[in-house]
């Protein structure tokens, strides 16, 4: 298990003030956090930093960390010695009862909320997480509850539809109260036309109801798999469309990927570096379908032989009055 | 696990086919009921029908209200700064957009299409 070192996470001090603490927390979730930051990492980023604040604000649960980094360098080996934390005497405060944290305890147990590192929780426990798997208080018939999980699929199965197994790990809370991953498989039907963001609902897949109740439902948030080709943006798609000079300076008509498979495409004489050239409707299917962009992008032909260099020359000579940066001239 | 039910599961795409009362809401979302009405209050939420019992919660409710709660407990909101914040959020993302389209067309506009005359294109062509 690898020591984590939280004040580096948090950029602080180790003298750092509780206030220090939480200001450097404030900043880092501003920069990272998922649902208000653009950076590509941010997720598992804002992970660290969320542990790292949960370890720290707690003055007790700070103390018992400060105790055990000492006899630790960031980046050792680290096993906790059996017993360790029985000098320290808990409040039993969860994570979700300090300051700022008032509406923990709303997240399913899958999803997004994943768990702490096992560093966390071998120092600290999962205790403090516990009351986000509230229990049943009464007897009566209770509907299991509702799951929450990410799936990434394949662009294509999104275009066309398909069946897909996919493998789930879901929290299971045993009769003792524990918390333990299980894996899943399930058998998940993609809608055609799908789109990124979208959320599939699948009834009765959640957790399992008590007394008769019916089963919760499962949510899986929509992620698409990068494509080698095709970008996404909702449910346009583009794609670079490299031509030759003498394709893009006359026009031609060129084969072009699309989802549905190539086709021939108009690329109109004159055409500039980075054209976007739209093919309607050819995006994602949908009540409204999405479109399809071409974006140009000219192919100089390597130089290979001779005559290719007389080719150039003989273009350069045509050419001999044409200044392409005449515009950055004052 | 074992499935129990492998092929019975019903798949629909929430944001388009699924829409909650009150109570369901609450419970896909993970929200207690006074954090809906909250963020109903705020303008966060737009719920049709007249009274709290008839409330139809669009698809896309369910996405928003756990984003509105992820956002609460992570920052330390309540939940009238949280709507205040998903509102310049939402216009951040569609100035961003804006600016995106702006930039594509100025791309084609901005560099004027090669000046060919016909004459010299069909020098090209001709050889």
């Amino acid at each position: 298990m690898e020591f984590k070192d939280y004040y580096a996470t948090l950029g602080v001090e180790r003298t750092a003030t509780q206030e220090e603490v939480k200001r450097a927390y404030r900043k880092l979730a501003r920069k990272y956090h998922p649902d208000v930051s653009k950076e590509p990492d941010a997720e598992t980023r804002f992970k660290e930093v969320a542990e790292a604040h949960e370890a720290l604000i707690d003055a007790e649960r700070r103390a018992a960390y400060d105790d055990i980094a000492q006899r630790h360098a960031s980046g050792q080996a680290f096993e906790p010695p059996p017993g360790w934390d029985s000098g320290f005497e808990y409040s039993g405060r969860g994570p979700g009862n300090g300051p700022g944290r008032k509406a923990r305890g709303h997240a399913g147990p899958a999803g997004d909320d994943a768990d702490f590192s096992a560093f966390f929780e071998s120092l600290f426990g999962r205790g403090g997480r516990e009351d986000r798997h509230r229990r049943s208080s009464g007897g009566g018939p209770e509907q299991g509850r509702d799951h929450h999980a990410k799936v990434a699929i394949g662009l294509l199965d999104a275009y066309e539809g398909a069946q897909r197994m996919i493998t789930l790990h879901m929290p299971v809370v045993d009769a003792a109260g524990r918390t333990t991953l299980q894996e899943r498989q399930l058998e998940l039907h993609i809608p055609k036309g799908v789109r990124e963001g979208q959320h599939l609902r699948l009834t009765g897949q959640g957790a399992a109801g008590h007394g008769g109740a019916p089963a919760g439902d499962l949510y899986l948030e929509v992620q698409f798999l990068p494509h080698p080709v095709f970008r996404v943006d909702g449910g346009d798609l583009s794609f670079d469309l490299p031509v030759a000079p003498w394709e893009a300076a006359l026009g031609a008509t060129v084969k072009a990927p699309t989802p549905g498979g190539s086709v021939a495409l108009n690329v109109p004489a004159g055409s500039p570096q980075g054209r976007r050239l739209r093919l309607k409707g050819k995006g994602l299917p949908g009540k409204v379908p999405g479109d399809l962009y071409a974006v140009l992008t000219i192919a100089l032909p390597p130089m290979t032989s001779d005559s290719d260099r007389q080719a150039y020359g003989a273009f350069a000579h045509a050419f001999a009055s044409y200044d392409p940066r005449s515009a950055l001239e004052a | 696990m074992a499935d129990p039910h492998p092929d019975n599961a019903e798949t629909l795409v929430v944001e388009e086919h699924v829409s909650f009362g009150l109570l369901a809401l609450c419970h896909a979302s993970g929200a207690r009921l006074e954090q809906v009405q909250a963020l109903v209050a705020e303008g966060l939420l737009r719920p049709t029908g007249s009274s709290r019992a008839d409330w139809r919660f669009p698809g896309q409710a369910l996405p928003q209200t756990r984003r509105a709660l992820r956002l609460a407990r992570d920052l330390g909101l309540d939940l009238a700064a949280v709507a205040l914040v998903m509102d310049l959020l939402a216009e951040i993302e569609s100035l961003r957009s804006r600016l995106q389209s702006l930039d594509a067309g100025r791309s084609e506009t901005r560099h004027s299409p090669l000046a060919l005359e016909d004459p010299l294109a069909a020098r090209f062509r001709g050889r």
